[in-house]
């Protein structure tokens, strides 16, 4: 299949092009960006006139369910989902049931990942044997495998001396270990941040140190050990400058943020509004907008993508289970940071591809001659809300940002230069 | 907050709900009291009842063991003449998997007219007003850490009682604010009823992050925090704290914080002591504060019965009257 992507405005942050250029596909591969290669001959041509043409999105961090939690969502209805969002390569936290400590469980994943055909799934293998914060893992053999990376998910290692072994034996492969920073005794089962809100409605305050000081901890312990380190969904401001300023101090980390973080705060908890019961915790405005600015000094955004069913969402708020169905709104909020003078439009889409690329070390996110054909054209103007969860593609539905006025809607998605996504026509 | 108000009130402004003290204008809050007057003498007749719910049906829905302050309701809603079903979900369908939400149907498909509900999750009331059928009143008998407001109503009736007005009032709340419903609906209702001034008194372990926001202000000692005080509230120190995890011992506790008459004596002379029950003697309290001519527990508990009446008869009455119109 060769296809020729016509007019658009090709937006390519690994490149740093922001150009009106036409893109050629062959053979799943970039074939040239701008001039037409000679002789090329297109089977297909797409209109991209007055859209922006730019690297499938990379997810960090997206929750498919699957094995183990069927019910909330499967490789196949979470990719299918992330194809209609622009999204071509997810990866996958290791707490799936059973969790993903050995190679099979992995190689699952990802046949089924290839037999659903619309998106790149990867997967981060257990930092410790059924992410019991005891035993080390297998990690050679998760590595061999394809695990772009060790972690232990949300689960706690307690002891210090374990975590240091598990970092000195992922350094020894150069495995990157992507952190949860959380201290397990001061989140104390609580379910929102502390502070003036969480006293007001009652509920468990999981203080601003739970997450600080277990940055602390790990960053001491990367400086010990040399190994690679990527801190996951950092949610407070002070946490973010910790590893920005170990970053900047030549130690190997690096860092996202989900997209949430970066438009809610503790206040849009309201009256315990469930569908804002996130972990971390939706934190303060100062961290929100701390959160932000980390934005412009190169860290990466994700979805935290948690699909549940809505039973998981009924019942008084501790007894919910966090998290947000978020694939289906990465793409327009990160494009509504510019709209709110966080970052440019390059900016943003950097944060959504090349540097999740570079921090899972792998090739796609970028529009490079040679690269996969991984793209994603969207209409950055077209206005839409997710008014209607019938609308959604993800098996979850739960969504706190359910009518909120969303710009930028994905139009096409590419996957090795092969057609996984259009947009049904509607009227505008 | 608006949230509270909007679910708790009806479209023309009377109670439907009653979940929180927060976000209830004072207005609600005063009827409340001058209901429970009305009320006050039905207890003292030879015949203990009036018939304004007879022939409803109100489900004490207690998903938390708590005979006393279901035993009041219980009492309230008989003398109003309403069928009462005691429901101990602790020891039922709870711990056969049935969801709240399952159970909450199955009830209220006996043509419930009320709920009197209690959880050990705050939001839990709340959660509940919101599945329910327009027909149906919830009224929170407590939520986790959240509110307890009939507690906190039937305070503030003591307190008038006592003073006559708010305005002049200073009040101490003394102890775990941490862990307390009661305390949070108390600092609510003081706040909007407009007493001059809301204090917290306790050791910082046991004092919530950003509790001042609520409009209270924080001492950690009681000499300080009890000068020119017109009322104390004791807060129950409930026994799984007092053993190391914030507070060391009961012993060093009632040494610092327990309420002696000679603490007693920093308060103003006329100053009322008052405790939600059940009271901790020799840990919060001394028997001779509990017992003395300044505390006024025991009324506390009589007046309960009729403040639960009078805010079970306001949120029946609210649907009626918004049914006929």
């Amino acid at each position: 299949m060769r296809i020729h992507i016509q007019g658009g405005r090709v937006l390519d942050p690994a490149n740093d092009v922001d150009a009106q250029r036409d893109v050629y596909i062959a053979d799943g591969r970039i074939l040239a960006v701008g001039d037409a290669p000679k002789g090329f001959n297109s089977d297909r041509v797409i209109n991209a006139r007055g859209h922006i043409v730019c690297p499938g999105l990379i997810d960090m961090q997206a929750r498919l369910r699957e094995p183990g939690n069927e019910h909330k969502g499967t490789i196949l209805s979470e990719t299918r989902a992330a194809a209609a969002a622009g999204i071509t390569s997810l990866c996958c936290p290791p707490d799936t049931l059973p969790v993903v400590d050995t190679p099979a469980v992995a190689e699952l994943i990802y046949e089924r990942a290839l037999t659903a055909g619309y998106a790149k799934v990867l997967t981060l293998g257990a930092l410790t044997k059924g992410l019991e914060g005891t035993l080390i893992a297998e990690m050679k053999a998760l590595l061999d495998v394809g695990c772009v990376g060790v972690s232990n998910a949300w689960r706690p290692i307690t002891n210090t001396l374990v975590m240091r072994r598990a970092m000195e034996y992922a350094a020894t492969f150069d495995l990157p270990v992507f952190l949860h920073a959380e201290d397990p005794y001061l989140h104390a089962g609580g379910c929102a941040h502390e502070g003036a809100i969480s006293t007001r409605l009652g509920l468990g305050g999981i203080p601003e140190i739970a997450e600080t000081i277990a940055v602390a901890r790990d960053l001491a312990l990367v400086e010990e050990t040399g190994a690679r380190a990527h801190f996951c969904q950092l949610s407070t401001a002070r946490g973010m400058d910790m590893v920005l300023a170990a970053q900047a101090r030549g130690l190997p980390v690096t860092a996202d943020v989900s997209i949430h973080h970066l438009h809610l705060t503790e206040m849009d908890i309201g009256d315990y509004n469930a569908l804002c019961h996130v972990r971390p915790p939706l934190r303060t405005q100062r961290d929100r907008d701390g959160l932000r600015r980390a934005i412009l000094r190169g860290v990466a955004v994700c979805s935290a993508h948690q699909p549940h069913e809505p039973d998981a969402k009924a019942g008084p708020y501790a007894e919910t289970e966090p998290g947000i169905a978020g694939l289906e709104s990465l793409l327009p909020l990160t494009l509504r940071l510019v709209d709110d003078g966080v970052c440019t439009l390059l900016e943003a889409l950097a944060s959504l591809t090349v540097r999740p690329a570079r921090i899972l070390g792998v090739s796609s996110g970028s529009l490079s001659v040679g690269a996969d054909a991984d793209v994603c054209i969207f209409d950055p103007q077209r206005e839409w809300r997710l008014a209607d969860q019938d609308q959604m593609l993800s098996h979850g539905r739960n969504t706190p940002f359910f009518h909120w006025d969303l710009r930028g809607q994905v139009t096409h998605t590419l996957l090795n230069g092969r057609v996984v996504y259009t947009a049904t026509a509607q009227p505008a | 907050m608006n949230h509270h108000r909007r679910l708790q009130l009806t479209k023309d402004g009377r109670l439907r709900h009653f979940i929180a003290i927060e976000g209830l204008p004072r207005a609600i809050l005063l009827s409340i009291l001058d209901t429970a007057e009305g009320f006050a003498g039905v207890g003292n007749q030879a015949v203990k009842k009036v018939p304004l719910l007879r022939g409803k049906t109100i489900v004490n829905l207690f998903f938390e063991s708590s005979t006393r302050t279901r035993t009041t309701f219980e009492v309230a809603a008989k003398r109003l003449s309403a069928d009462v079903i005691n429901f101990n979900i602790s020891t039922s369908s709870a711990s056969k998997g049935e969801s709240l939400l399952d159970t909450l149907r199955n009830l209220e498909a006996m043509q419930t007219d009320m709920f009197v509900v209690r959880h050990d999750e705050s939001g839990a009331a709340h959660f509940i007003a919101q599945q329910v059928a327009p027909h149906v009143s919830v009224i929170n008998a407590g939520d986790g850490r959240h509110a307890h407001p009939t507690q906190a109503m039937l305070d503030m009736f003591t307190i008038r009682r006592h003073f006559g007005e708010f305005a002049p009032l200073n009040v101490a709340i003394v102890g775990d604010l941490l862990h307390s419903r009661v305390a949070r609906s108390q600092i609510h209702a003081l706040t909007t009823l407009q007493v001059n001034e809301v204090r917290v008194i306790g050791p910082k372990t046991l004092i919530p992050k950003g509790i001042e926001q609520m409009g209270v202000h924080v001492y950690h000692d009681m000499q300080s925090g009890l000068r020119d005080v017109d009322v104390i509230i004791m807060l129950r120190l409930q026994r799984e704290r007092m053993h190391g995890a914030f507070i060391p011992s009961e012993h060093e506790y009632f040494q610092v914080y327990g309420l002696t008459p000679e603490r007693l004596a920093y308060a103003k002379p006329n100053a009322i002591v008052m405790h939600p029950g059940p009271i901790n003697r020799g840990v919060e309290i001394d028997s001779a504060v509990a017992d003395g001519p300044q505390s006024v527990i025991l009324e506390q508990v009589t007046n309960g019965i009729a403040v639960r009446m009078a805010v079970m008869a306001l949120t029946m009455g609210s649907y009626a009257t918004q049914g006929e119109a």
